[in-house]
């Protein structure tokens, strides 16, 4: 009987040895591992607001997305808002659920792990009475947020649970919510 | 069972003050109090504690002044030695070490029960204070053991905490000046801020006390006010009565070796993690107290009193390191011990009675809580001297006048 080796051939649509190079290159060169990431946004009247994102700074030198992305935000219509976008809260959630996504794909493909479809449900509880200054004891943000993956892979239950962890651990967004970041604001 | 037509429940300022009300009224009461006279000003402050407001304002009822410097700051004990001489002045009905279980309807009046009997009667006061449980937040129970926990009702001088560095959680009047003495005493403090104010002790030649009953911002009633919710829960003035009349901010604490960082959010595996929020707390803070002294400035040029006061200033901003921490691994950084200065309730839990709001506290207009029961001495009760010790005076006379109102309209019914 001959015993014949598998080889897979893994498409997450990830590069992964792109990103392990520019991992091995960016710890030869600690500046260039330095990013700043920005927004701009400006007031379209109420509670509706426009940011762009274009520019940010990578590698030691600004760089350009391809293009200009935009994004509305506003208020629903409860709020007595135009309802011209999502709300800023549910952008938060879409990033956290963006950011943990683009991980699996990663990790996955790192792993050898074909993924067929991956869809994650995120729900943040929110309790008006902080923004509202009702009750100075209920905090403004989300009381608690849960996000579930619903994945489709070629992996046992144990192995997809192990990517999805470890995503969590490489998320900037995940990182950002569960933990403390000082925040300036200034007026020019 | 005993009656009376009134009982007060604590013997301080507020009780003592109504008890003077009433008996120039000729109603015949008694005060419940859990322990001696004055018992929270006796066991319930630190060591070095003075009024944070002068002498002036500092006057029990029918009391001169007390000290020769209407500018000074009394101790606390001199305080309680006044509650003393008032109540031996007014003869007040003190029922010391007598613990109220409950309060309750009976009849058309109330049933007090305590533990050296019950008393009926038709009215009650409470008078028990503002300032009876410290509120600790619900993560405290997660600090890790080896930390000792005190709040300002246990906290009496630094040589009581075990060596080492102390976070001080809170910087209103009473974290302020408990950092304040613990740095000063060779421990390292960390100070976490949240909802800060800041106001100087001193502005143009007078205590800053001074202006603002001049803008008449003490007076204002509560039916006046804005968002009476919002203003009730405004913490004490963030200023300290030192002899030295010293400005007590976090740039005075960073002076001397303060570590300042923003609120505590909460303990997670020993670690304290504090909210990068610092920047703009501070920000609010000082924006707010130059907003005052905008108002005093205003005030000063309307009178035409510009030449005869030192000029206007400004301060300097409050100074925030670039990175503040944000979060701290407290055995591994030397932390002992927990000061929780994060503000306090009062204890109304022997009140059985439907008076209370969603949050627990008890719902009154002014202090007049129901048919003949009267809450006292809670922030901004009538106005803002509510919590002031010269403010007792005012709000007893008040609420003694509703009071007898009530039982004359009774007795011609």
């Amino acid at each position: 009987m001959s015993v014949q080796s598998e080889t897979k051939t893994v498409d997450n649509g990830v590069n992964v040895e792109a990103l392990l190079g520019a991992r091995e290159a960016l710890s030869e060169m600690p500046v260039a591992a330095e990013f700043t990431w920005r927004a701009s946004c400006e007031w379209m009247g109420g509670a509706h607001s426009r940011s762009t994102v274009e520019g940010f700074f990578g590698l030691g030198e600004e760089k350009k997305h391809t293009k200009a992305f935009t994004f509305d935000a506003d208020h629903p219509r409860e709020f007595a808002a135009t309802d011209a976008g999502a709300t800023p809260l549910e952008m938060v959630l879409s990033a956290l659920a963006s950011c943990l996504t683009a991980g699996i794909a990663s990790v996955a493909q790192n792993r050898g792990i074909q993924l067929r479809s991956v869809k994650a449900t995120v729900e943040g509880d929110m309790n008006m009475y902080g923004v509202l200054g009702i009750d100075p004891d209920v905090r403004n943000g989300f009381s608690a947020i849960r996000i579930n993956f619903d994945i489709d892979a070629d992996a046992t239950k144990e192995e997809i649970a192990a990517v999805v962890a470890q995503s969590q651990r490489r998320s900037a967004v995940f990182d950002i919510i569960t933990n403390p970041t000082n925040v300036r604001v200034s007026v020019a | 069972m005993r009656r009376a037509t009134t009982v007060i429940i604590g013997a301080g300022q507020c009780g003592l003050a109504m008890s003077r009300e009433l008996t120039g009224r000729g109603v015949d009461h008694v005060i419940v109090e859990r322990g001696r006279i004055g018992e929270s000003w006796r066991s319930g402050r630190w060591d070095s504690l003075r009024l944070l407001t002068p002498n002036w304002m500092s006057a029990l009822p029918g009391q001169d002044m007390p000290g020769d410097d209407p500018d000074g700051f009394m101790h606390t004990r001199e305080l309680v030695s006044r509650f003393d001489l008032l109540a031996r002045t007014i003869g007040a009905p003190v029922m010391e070490n007598t613990r109220v279980v409950s309060v309750a309807a009976a009849g058309e009046g109330y049933r007090v029960q305590t533990d050296q009997g019950a008393i009926a009667c038709g009215n009650v006061v409470i008078a028990s204070g503002a300032c009876a449980v410290p509120k600790v937040p619900g993560f405290a129970s997660q600090l890790p053991a080896s930390v000792a926990q005190f709040s300002p009702l246990t906290y009496k001088r630094p040589s009581d905490l075990p060596d080492g560095g102390v976070l001080v959680v809170g910087a209103s009047a009473s974290g302020l000046q408990i950092a304040r003495e613990l740095q000063m005493s060779g421990r390292q403090v960390l100070l976490a801020v949240g909802n800060h104010l800041r106001m100087p002790r001193r502005y143009r030649d007078a205590d800053i006390l001074v202006w603002m009953h001049l803008l008449r911002l003490f007076d204002e009633p509560f039916t006046k006010a804005d968002d009476i919710e919002r203003v009730r829960r405004t913490p004490s003035l963030p200023l300290i009565g030192d002899p030295s009349n010293r400005t007590l901010d976090l740039n005075a604490l960073q002076d001397i070796g303060v570590e300042v960082t923003g609120r505590l959010a909460g303990i997670d595996a020993g670690r304290a993690l504090f909210s990068g929020s610092l920047a703009n707390m501070c920000a609010a803070a000082d924006l707010k107290m130059n907003r005052m002294l905008e108002r005093i400035d205003a005030w000063v040029s309307g009178k035409g009193f510009g030449p005869f006061v030192a000029p206007a200033e400004r301060f300097a901003p409050t100074r925030v390191t670039d990175e503040p921490r944000l979060s701290s691994r407290l055995e591994a950084d030397g932390i002992r011990s927990v000061i929780w200065a994060t503000g306090f309730n009062p204890d109304h839990s022997w009140v059985h009675l439907p008076v209370f709001d969603r949050k627990g506290r008890i719902r009154h207009h002014g202090g007049v809580a129901g048919n003949g029961l009267y809450v006292m001495g809670l922030p901004y009760l009538r106005t803002r001297r509510s919590v002031h010790i010269d403010g007792a005076g005012r709000d007893a006379r008040a609420l003694a006048r509703h009071l007898v109102r009530r039982l004359d309209n009774r007795l011609a019914a």
